[in-house]
């Protein structure tokens, strides 16, 4: 059985498709990774792969419980850490947990070891007794991650678990999930904007655009796929600089992306000189440029055209934003 | 069982929340004095109201009601809070029904509202009340009974709103016409007939009416029976209970 396995899973938000016939497969103990721009549709999927929203059609098997007909058992088998802080500041870090394994049915004589236990994972435990209030952003989503783990779930959603936190935070983070993967029978499914984070934890990425997935396997091979190296340009007529590479066809792919021109090419030391040449020959003046191996985030580009850093987090309204604020 | 476990558990999270909150509290004593003590003894001093009371003794149990009605209402909009905290994703998450949430949010609310009214209760040494084992036995049921449906008319309203300020706005247009036309602060006898139409139908004016009857006796000349009092309020409290519920539910 796999651990989730989507079948033509679609959402229409009037008349918008957020999701387009989605269909992925997620063996058990891999931890999967969903990349996408904002609005590409990662938290549209993870809702529905939730039971919080409802596909228009299609459906899921998550922990082999279909999501339509079934999702009383399919919250039972999940773990969800949002995007957004969740945690009840007006509470201490443990009433939180305990509240978690109420809501979860947790039964009684388990539940004080089981905290103690994701307590002790994310090294919380001398200061569960605290209010949340009284918590840094780091904490709250460490507190956040043990609690997902309380009910000991088959699945574990992590919705942009290191958004907004510093990078020793983050390192924090990526430990314990590595620690978890080692002790736990545990399938995680992550969304995230990091490459580096998708790079370091996951097993398979998605790239997901427009609702749809256009790519889909290991780090690894996506960046073999994509093949050879990057140059970097940054000049001062980009637009003009990229249609004269497009015309030489000297790169197999190339993009604006930001500032900078981007292209992917074979072998970036023996086209420099061509690159340079291009550019004098149509009067472009190169300001910087960079050669590097293949990134996630090329892949990412290449198959989006969009650069993965654009936008950060979703927008918030209201009083969600000045929290996120503070808690940044 | 795992359904109560987690009513179990909001409803405890409700009232730690509130007793943590100690300025919350303290203000309860606040507002309630106001009325009786201030606009009690200014009123109080030119009208009469009936025989064998004053015009304090007679707004009492109006003022126990408009704390029940004015805190139900006001905790009504930690349902808001909870959302835009996004507190309220992990509860919706959980392999928990919507109405077991509702209902948990539902006791919290009504419990936090009967201390309030309890400490307002306790106050009315202070304008002479005599407060007897018998009453408070029949009062305090009583006080639950009403506050249910008021906590769940507050829950409802937020229900259908994401905004702090408009809850704030909804609350007032709520607030004040049911509490100026439960007959808190007058006799609803001897009314014209369009405005005694109005107060009929203000749920809280057979709250105020039933409280009246107990904790004044004999001296409070009701215009409805005891039980048609009960009734109504039951009634109300059931048919809010559903409301609620469903506003709750089908809100995404």
């Amino acid at each position: 059985m796999k651990a989730i396995e989507t079948k033509d899973l679609t959402k229409k938000f009037n008349g918008f498709m957020a999701v387009d016939h989605v269909n992925i497969g997620v063996e058990q103990g891999e931890v999967f990774g969903l990349l996408g721009p904002n609005g590409a549709g990662k938290s549209t999927i993870i809702s529905m792969l939730c039971t919080i929203l409802k596909p228009t059609s299609g459906t899921a098997l998550v922990n082999g419980y279909d999501i339509v007909r079934d999702p009383s058992h399919v919250r039972k088998s999940i773990g969800i850490v949002f995007q957004d802080p969740s945690v009840d500041d007006r509470l201490t870090g443990r009433e939180n947990l305990e509240m978690h394994a109420d809501l979860y049915g947790v039964p009684e004589n388990e539940m004080k070891s089981q905290i103690e236990k994701v307590l002790d994972l994310v090294e919380l435990s001398d200061r569960s007794n605290e209010f949340v209030r009284n918590y840094s952003s780091g904490m709250r989503r460490r507190l956040e991650i043990a609690r997902s783990l309380v009910h000991t779930p088959k699945i574990l959603f992590l919705d942009e678990p290191t958004i907004g936190l510093d990078p020793q935070s983050r390192d924090h983070i990526w430990s314990y999930i590595r620690q978890l993967l080692k002790s736990e029978d545990l399938t995680i499914i992550l969304t995230t904007h990091y490459m580096e984070e998708a790079d370091k934890l996951c097993n398979r990425v998605a790239i997901i655009d427009h609702g749809q997935i256009v790519a889909l396997d290991a780090p690894g091979s996506l960046k073999e796929k994509l093949g050879g190296e990057t140059i970097t340009v940054k000049t001062r007529n980009n637009p003009l600089f990229l249609k004269m590479i497009q015309q030489s066809g000297i790169a197999r792919s190339a993009v604006i992306a930001g500032s900078e021109v981007k292209m992917t090419v074979e072998s970036a030391h023996t086209l420099l000189p061509q690159v340079m040449s291009i550019a004098a020959s149509n009067g472009i003046f190169i300001e910087s440029i960079s050669l590097q191996e293949p990134q996630l985030d090329d892949v990412f580009l290449h198959y989006t055209g969009r650069a993965l850093r654009e936008g950060g987090g979703k927008e918030l309204s209201g009083l969600g934003a000045i929290m996120r604020r503070k808690i940044r | 069982m795992s359904e109560l476990r987690g009513i179990l558990s909001l409803w405890k999270r409700e009232i730690m929340r509130y007793l943590r909150d100690r300025t919350r509290v303290a203000s309860s004593f606040f507002q309630p004095l106001l009325w009786l003590v201030i606009f009690g003894t200014g009123l109080g001093s030119s009208i009469r109201v009936g025989v064998g009371m004053n015009y304090q003794e007679f707004i009492f149990p109006g003022i126990i009601g408009q704390t029940l009605l004015f805190t139900s209402m006001f905790m009504g909009i930690s349902l808001i809070w909870d959302r835009q905290f996004g507190f309220l994703k992990e509860i919706l998450v959980a392999p928990i029904s919507r109405i077991s949430i509702f209902i948990g949010k539902m006791l919290g609310v009504s419990t936090d509202s009967m201390i309030q009214g309890m400490i307002v209760m306790l106050l009315g040494f202070l304008i002479g009340i005599r407060i007897t084992l018998p009453m408070v036995l029949e009062v305090v049921p009583l006080m639950v009974l009403i506050t249910l449906g008021m906590a769940c008319i507050g829950l409802t309203l937020a229900s259908f709103m994401d905004s702090l300020e408009s809850y704030g706005t909804i609350m007032t247009f709520v607030n004040m016409p049911m509490f100026f036309l439960s007959g808190a602060l007058f006799p609803v006898y001897n009314l014209p007939a369009w405005l005694q139409w109005v107060v009929y139908i203000d749920p809280l004016t057979y709250g105020v009416d039933a409280l009246r009857a107990i904790i004044l006796g004999s001296a409070h000349v009701s215009p409805f029976p005891f039980y048609m009092d009960l009734a109504i309020i039951i009634a109300f409290d059931g048919f809010m209970i559903l409301a609620g519920t469903y506003a709750f539910s089908m809100r995404k």
